[in-house]
């Protein structure tokens, strides 16, 4: 080889060395704004073992809010190691949920002791058609690891009580209040309170939405501004006044939103703004009004000064009624006064004559009824009593009164509606035992359910 | 002299009145400007626009646990509550606390 020859093959390994330098180069530009930032690569820990840098996985992931001054690579690594307890992973819990997982939230616990019904998917966007049937804790943690790598999500199947709360919470930085109902969120308030964690409470219910963070920030708690619950003794007749099982969809989606939106600012120490505060949603007018909250009541039970509660308490006795959000069975008639969805179905064959009364309002009498029925609702029964009467005498037995059957969708209404029939001289009205979910369970699989 | 509120009914209190969200009203003459409190008002709304049962509203002197009273966009509480006195042009909210999810 001639030293020409020498100085070529030099020159082209130089160049060859040159290309391959460039195109690592390159890569490691393309890998995303990580170079720019000049952000190590290599994961550190802390003497806590929190991590103290983000891998160029991590960057690439979490780059659109990286790079917003209110989070950023600190705001982001607290967020990483945080953890998020979201009791409740139905309409609030859903999108808390996956915001908080697609966010960068490092461990999320999810808690709920129900399954996946048809009713749910409507508003419950982190469970699906396939999941039916399913634990919703569990559906909502596949549904998080789907979404998401970078968080290490807990299910937790299991119905929170005084038993069992505390030793749940304790682990937790911060605790998402998305159940349904007025026990749990007591329980839920005194074990934070207790265990000094910030509480992000939404609620929903057909238009409306409330949302607020108690225990944080010198504000108050739950029970400072609600120190009693709603009387039981009157809360089943406000619920079937204000519809408690009617809810829009999007409407606990919008809560559930801002509250994944109140636990990310409290994380990345933005601040939540909404400690005394309340928000109140509006769907129907379109508004958002944030009022303003007494603050922490020094008399208060439990976070006040010289507090009563000092460990969890029997939740359901205090509020009168328990954590399921199914309709109670009420039992109001004698037996004597009630049949039952076979002995209505045995009428119903033998064309036996009678007047068959629906008393759910109308919109769920649109939805379903049984042929034949007359549907008064029961809010206007009182005023409709003439309407029975022509009816009840109606047929071929016009000499007399037909037999009145009265039912509703569970069997609750049509006994206060018999109730104010025999007052009114309808003796012969009876009510129709579990109502029409009875009668699509027992006699019809046909029948629709809502 | 008389007073002229708004009063407004959210969270499903507007179920127990007729379903009216908002309402201007004018307060008979025995509601002394300057001197009225909501004490006078609360019993006044139940026996005058309460369309449902009083003890959905009202328990005792008082609204029934579970409903918070605004007035003026703060929670009454810091106003003095019943003792408060009512000024003319004055929005008092009666919201139900919800619990659903």
């Amino acid at each position: 080889m001639s030293g020409d020859e020498m100085d070529v093959a030099a020159l082209q390994a130089e160049i060859e060395q040159l290309r391959t330098e460039n195109a690592a180069l390159k890569a490691s530009a393309a890998s995303g704004a990580a170079s720019l930032l000049s952000i190590p690569f290599t994961v550190g820990r802390d003497d806590s073992g929190a991590t103290t840098e983000l891998t160029n996985a991590e960057i690439a992931r979490f780059s659109r809010q990286l790079l917003m001054p209110e989070i950023g690579v600190q705001g982001q690594l607290k967020l990483r190691n945080i953890s998020v307890l979201v009791v409740g992973c139905g309409g609030l819990g859903a999108p808390a949920i996956m915001y908080l997982a697609a966010a960068g939230i490092g461990r999320l616990g999810v808690v709920d002791y129900d399954v996946v019904e048809a009713s749910n998917l409507q508003r419950q966007i982190i469970h699906d058609e396939p999941k039916v049937g399913m634990r919703k804790s569990e559906s909502a943690k596949a549904t998080v690891n789907r979404l998401s790598s970078f968080c290490d999500c807990t299910a937790y199947d299991m119905l929170l009580d005084s038993s069992n709360a505390m030793d749940l919470i304790k682990p937790w930085d911060i605790v998402v209040d998305a159940t349904d109902n007025v026990a749990t969120r007591y329980l839920l308030n005194d074990a934070c309170v207790l265990l000094n964690k910030p509480l992000v409470s939404g609620s929903a219910l057909r238009m409306d939405g409330q949302l607020t963070v108690y225990n944080y920030d010198g504000g108050p708690c739950y029970r400072c501004i609600f120190p009693k619950p709603p009387p039981a003794e009157t809360e089943s007749q406000y619920t079937s006044i204000t519809f408690d099982f009617r809810i829009c969809s999007t409407v606990p989606g919008i809560i559930g939103c801002l509250q994944a939106l109140e636990v990310v600012k409290i994380a990345a120490d933005i601040g939540a703004k909404f400690s005394q505060k309340l928000l109140i949603f509006d769907a129907t007018f379109g508004s958002f009004r944030t009022i303003k909250l007494r603050g922490r009541s020094p008399a208060c039970a439990v976070c006040g000064d010289e507090p009563t509660i000092t460990e969890l308490i029997d939740y359901v006795q205090f509020c009168g009624s328990g954590p399921s959000d199914k309709t109670p069975t009420q039992r109001i008639l004698e037996e004597v006064d009630r049949i039952t969805v076979e002995e209505l179905g045995e009428f119903r064959k033998a064309a036996h004559s009678h007047l068959l009364l629906d008393v759910r309002e109308k919109v769920q009498y649109d939805i379903c009824s049984l042929p034949h029925s007359l549907n008064i609702p029961l809010a206007e029964l009182e005023g409709r009593l003439p309407d029975v009467r022509a009816a009840a005498r109606h047929g071929p037995n016009t000499s007399g009164t037909l037999p009145i059957y009265v039912i509703c969708r569970r069997g609750n209404d049509s006994q206060l509606a018999v109730q104010m029939l025999q007052k009114t001289g309808f003796g012969q009205a009876k009510d129709v035992i579990g109502g029409l979910e009875t009668w699509a369970r027992d006699m019809d699989s046909s029948f629709p359910t809502y | 002299m008389t007073l002229t509120i708004t009063l407004e009914f959210s969270g499903g209190m507007e179920l127990l009145f007729n379903n009216e969200k908002s309402k201007q009203v004018t307060l008979p003459e025995t509601f002394t400007p300057g001197s009225a409190t909501l004490k006078e008002l609360l019993p006044w709304v139940r026996d005058n626009l309460l369309t449902e049962r009083a003890e959905l509203f009202m328990q005792g002197e008082t609204v029934r646990p579970g409903i918070l009273v605004l007035i003026n966009d703060a929670d009454w509480e810091l106003e003095g509550e019943l003792e408060y006195v009512i000024k003319d042009r004055d929005t008092i909210v009666f919201i139900s606390t919800l619990h659903g999810g």
